[in-house]
């Protein structure tokens, strides 16, 4: 459990020079692990999750996946290299059949694996088998999040990078989108995500950092952040978090 | 009225089909109109002709095959245009549209074609002269196939060759990872890249695809019509009409609405008059813009 497979250190990125939009942040994704970026809207963890997969230009700092310094690497070797990302929004192609999305993301397999491979990706993600020639952009939201998901897992990722998966799903796909994601880590695949719900994400997280202003300000053990005032005051900037687990759940 | 329309629109059709085809996919993958794809067409019939003329030196004169107006020179000349034609394409992207695009506007993209369409023509007309040429003098007798409409054999083998390069584009774009990979590059190029597709190596396939097929369209207006520095040129309205009409992006489209422009074209020569014809594509291209701008095959963005 305790080899390191991501490790990002004092990352620096921003889509302009001279203006980062993360500063300095640090952390590491062991394997097996689901780990958590959280933070308060624009603290960055969105553009430092897009810099790890080389869509946001990095101005500082490394990133090592598996030992191996992939921080000037170009966003399309990232699924060779061993780093899957699934984006917030627009995370499929909405044209093309369910089939076609996952066929387009087996680029790098072995051309005699692939259908085996997909067939992998139905038994793991049975709401997807009946829609196999469905166009992807019919496809219900949480649905949508499940192609996506499967998308990114058929090229045998060493981590798979999430970017708020639960944006913009009804309750109801939220709970199935990370009940999905804790399925997925039991199946030995290590996990980071960055999440807006962090009632929801810590429940399934190992370990969590909180991004604040570009930097990471707090990491703890997930179960223990809820209850951290600390983070209560870093992420929320207020204290009714202690209220509401008190009074509702 | 006669019938004799329909081949005549059929084969017009033809020739705009497959230069659509390529209009389609630089718009849909590249996102920008290129001016310049009729000019390709153009360079790849010169190109053509100066092999057939370059192997008529070396080797003589050489009987054409079975009925058809040329043999095997033009055939093999063709192959060499098309691949001169894709690496024209190529060259021009490289040392032109790469560089305006990475700028990120696209009507600088669109503009720098056109003057691209201008110096491509120019150079044509410097070089060989504005006039007229032909792969084969020769006259082909038409022969009657019913319902009073006549064949030339060479019209029969063209057609058929425009069915076997449209099939082969639309089993490419459908059926392989290419393919596949420039469906993806055209809905989304960001999330291309996320699961691991090189933009600049598709960028060079719709190149190859789009300059050989001109190369191909221009090689048929030559044996059918003549050869012109303005022939790619004047194709130009009847190519982005077809494209639109089929949906930016759909390659069936694109050969379905050059068939219905090349058809109307010939319709109206009869019904209206000759001195018409050009204003009918564009027609149709303003009435698809405001019934269903979309296009036939095309699917609204989501």
């Amino acid at each position: 459990m305790s080899e390191i497979v991501l490790d990002v250190r004092g990352l620096e990125a921003g889509y302009e020079p001279g203006v980062p939009i993360v500063r300095g942040a640090s952390i590491t994704v062991k394997k097996g692990e689901i780990v958590v970026v959280l933070g308060p809207n624009g603290a960055g963890k969105s553009s430092f999750i897009k810099a790890i997969a080389g869509l946001v230009p990095i101005t500082g700092g490394t990133v090592f996946l598996d030992g191996k310094d992939i921080t000037a690497a170009p966003a399309h070797t990232m699924v060779r290299l061993g780093l899957a990302f699934v984006p917030q929004t627009e995370n499929i192609f909405p044209l093309m059949s369910v089939e076609d999305n996952l066929k387009v993301a087996c680029g790098i397999l072995e051309r005699r694996e692939i259908p085996a491979r997909i067939e992998e990706m139905y038994t793991a993600f049975p709401d997807l088998v009946r829609q196999r020639r469905t166009a992807a952009g019919n496809l219900s939201g949480g649905q949508r999040q499940m192609l996506a998901v499967a998308r990114a897992l058929i090229v045998h990722p060493k981590v798979l990078v999430l970017d708020e998966p639960s944006a913009g799903l009804s309750p109801k796909f939220v709970s199935m989108v990370f009940e999905m994601l804790a399925g997925i880590r039991k199946s030995g695949v290590t996990i980071l995500l960055v999440e807006q719900n962090a009632k929801a994400a810590l429940a399934i997280g190992d370990r969590a950092y909180v991004l604040v202003e570009g930097k990471d300000r707090h990491e703890g053990i997930a179960s223990e952040l809820w209850n951290d005032p600390v983070v209560a005051e870093l992420y929320l900037g207020q204290r009714p978090l202690h209220a509401e687990k008190g009074g509702g759940a | 009225m006669s019938l004799q329309f329909v081949v005549d629109g059929l084969l017009t059709g033809s020739m705009i089909g497959l230069g659509a085809i390529g209009v389609t996919l630089t718009y849909s993958i590249l996102r920008f109109s290129n001016f310049a794809h009729g000019d390709f067409m153009a360079w790849g019939t010169y190109a053509t002709l100066a092999v057939v003329s370059a192997i008529g030196a070396m080797v003589g004169k050489v009987a054409p095959i079975g009925p058809l107006s040329f043999g095997w020179p033009l055939i093999v000349a063709l192959a060499v245009g098309m691949a001169f034609t894709a690496l024209l394409a190529l060259l021009l992207d490289k040392v032109l549209f790469a560089r305006l695009r990475s700028q990120g506007q696209a009507i600088i993209v669109v503009m720098a074609s056109f003057g691209a369409s201008m110096a491509l023509r120019s150079l044509l007309e410097f070089t060989f002269t504005s006039r007229p040429t032909y792969f084969s003098r020769a006259i082909q007798i038409a022969m009657p196939v019913g319902f009073g409409i006549r064949i030339t054999p060479d019209q029969i083998a063209l057609l058929l060759l425009t069915a076997v390069l449209v099939l082969a584009v639309h089993l490419l774009m459908t059926r392989t990872q290419t393919g596949r990979s420039m469906q993806a590059l055209s809905q989304n190029a960001a999330l291309a890249r996320i699961v691991g597709i090189d933009v600049a190596s598709v960028v060079r396939v719709t190149w190859v695809i789009g300059g050989a097929l001109a190369c191909v369209a221009g090689v048929m207006i030559g044996i059918l019509v003549q050869i012109r520095p303005f022939m790619g040129f004047d194709m130009l309205l009847p190519m982005f009409a077809a494209a639109i009409l089929g949906g930016i992006g759909s390659i069936p489209g694109a050969v379905l609405g050059g068939l219905i422009i090349g058809l109307a074209e010939a319709g109206a020569v009869q019904l209206i008059g000759a001195e018409w014809r050009a204003a009918v594509s564009f027609i149709i291209l303003m009435a698809v813009l405001f019934v269903r701008p979309i296009g036939l095959f095309g699917v609204r963005e989501r």
